[in-house]
């Protein structure tokens, strides 16, 4: 039985999307991690649900509407974020809840379609299919291409944006690039777990490597190992159990981050921060 | 070879004039010493020279241009801010906060040279936020420098660091400044080391009542006095 499941062909779809969306979230994850926006995942992941509500009523496929109305949704926030001088994490809160009040209105108005809404908040990466695949794929190679190329100024300006303006840096042209990245990120990762749980994939093992008091890119590697990880066990695990996979795959992460804090608790992590 | 040049530059917020109609020249291998009690304007100035506050009266030049036409200068300038703010668990080492100030990634040797003359080699791998005040500070120093700056500016860049790293910091800046005559611009409270260091001071208290050669500032005792340390505690008293 369990050697049997690496024979499906929608087990090897999952699990090679699993792991791209993994490596993405955790890359992503970390930049909004420490620019202190660790919850804007979530607020993208709940304005998509109105993008979905709207796809569905509209017949269209629900993951395209999502991606239009989360990209252009988190731009303009951030704008009036900077604009009228809103704090992060009150931006969030008004992301948040507009996304999933509109979805409301939304499905309230065409009568209901419960069963398609449900796979869009839990995930459903048992279901992804062959062209799911190919554009998960290719859109995770772009993603990191775009990464790599403008590594140092991504980096520079979330360590500390002054300093990197003063270097000559488009300090505001980064900031909004990150939040286009993180829109499509979350997009691309509902198939996997979901709205109500994506930002768990953005934020815990990016905390969780942090801790091991690395240098960036060793903690990035870290991060995306126990994403990786989380998200092949997780699968497995639930399928073999028949459990959701989108909680199993965020307990695993959680797993990790309580091992790492008890190492670090006694002493086991050489250095502190 | 004039590097800077300063034409009447007025700065005003709603109810406030924070600079008023200042201008100076600062010439290639100048060290100058900017001084003025707390509130003077000195982050002000550098805010505007950096081109991090746009909203300014009069005209910057470096090196002959105009900053509001072109940012190329900044690749010129190495900025040592007054506490560099960051995340205290950013997964940054040395290593990598010096890095970001390199603008090719073709001159990496170049770092661990620079490590080396700041005496920070040994801690290349640490984390920056593990790092005293001292170190750090020195860290922000090499990242200023990676870049063969032809201009350095710092703003009162001791602030809440041990003796002995100030020391060391003082010798590593009246190095970089005879040896390898790079222009410095360095805002400080501190007369006695504006003394040892600057050629050149300026007193700034929103508008500049004196920019000249270090010998005549030192000279003339009634500025001394009243720029002294304990005049400008005094001073903030009283605002």
């Amino acid at each position: 039985m369990v050697f049997e499941i690496f024979t499906f062909s929608f087990m090897h779809r999952a699990i090679i999307s699993g792991i791209a969306i993994a490596i993405l979230c955790s890359v992503i994850g970390l930049f909004l991690v420490l620019r202190r926006y660790s919850l804007f995942g979530d607020a993208i992941a709940h304005s998509s649900f109105g993008g979905i509500a709207l796809g569905l009523m509209a017949g269209i496929y629900p993951l395209w509407t999502a991606y239009g109305v989360s990209i252009v949704s988190a731009l303009i926030m951030t704008r009036i974020k900077d604009k009228f001088n809103i704090s992060g994490d009150a931006s969030i809160a008004v992301l948040l809840s507009s996304g999933i009040a509109v979805g409301l209105v939304i499905i309230g108005l065409s009568g209901g379609f419960t069963l398609d809404i449900f796979s869009f908040l839990f995930g459903s990466i048992l279901l992804v299919s062959v062209n799911d695949t190919i554009l998960i794929l290719a859109l995770t190679g772009i993603i990191l291409i775009v990464i790599l190329l403008l590594y140092r100024q991504l980096l520079y300006s979330t360590f500390n944006e002054e300093q990197a303006k003063v270097s000559g840096i488009p300090v505001e042209k980064i900031n909004y690039l990150i939040v286009f990245m993180a829109g499509i990120t979350v997009v691309t990762s509902i198939q996997l777990v979901g709205v109500l749980l994506i930002s768990a994939l953005f934020v815990i093992p990016n905390v969780t490597a942090i801790m091991y008091g690395k240098g960036f890119k060793q903690t990035a590697l870290l991060s995306m190992s126990f994403s990786i990880f989380s998200v092949v066990a997780g699968i497995l695990i639930s399928y073999v159990f028949d459990i959701t996979p989108a909680g199993t795959i965020v307990l695993f992460a959680i797993t990790i981050f309580a091992c790492t804090m008890g190492l670090k608790h006694v002493g086991l992590l050489s250095r502190q921060n | 070879m004039k590097v800077v040049e300063i034409d009447h530059l007025t700065i005003e917020y709603p109810d406030v004039k924070a600079i008023d109609d200042v201008s100076f020249i600062v010439n290639q291998g100048d060290f100058l010493g900017i001084i003025g009690p707390n509130g003077a304007g000195k982050s002000t100035l550098f805010a505007s020279m950096l081109s991090l506050n746009t909203k300014y009266k009069g005209t910057i030049k470096f090196f002959n241009t105009d900053i509001r036409k072109s940012k190329n200068y900044l690749k010129e300038i190495g900025y040592v801010p007054q506490k560099p703010i960051f995340e205290r668990n950013f997964p940054a080492t040395v290593n990598d906060v010096v890095k970001m100030g390199l603008q090719k990634e073709s001159d990496e040797n170049k770092i661990d040279e620079i490590l080396q003359q700041l005496w920070i080699h040994e801690l290349s791998e640490r984390r920056i936020g593990e790092l005293s005040g001292g170190q750090q500070q020195r860290v922000f120093i090499a990242k200023a420098l990676v870049n063969n700056p032809k201009i350095l500016i710092l703003d009162e860049p001791v602030t809440g660091i041990d003796q002995q790293s100030i020391d060391l910091f003082y010798s590593i800046l009246k190095e970089l400044n005879s040896k390898q005559n790079i222009t410095i611009i360095w805002s400080s409270h501190d007369l006695d080391a504006v003394q040892k260091l600057a050629n050149h001071v300026a007193c700034l208290n929103r508008t500049l009542f004196f920019h000249g050669e270090s010998d005549d500032f030192f000279e003339n005792n009634e500025l001394v006095k009243q720029y002294s340390e304990a005049s400008m505690q005094e001073h903030m008293h009283h605002h």
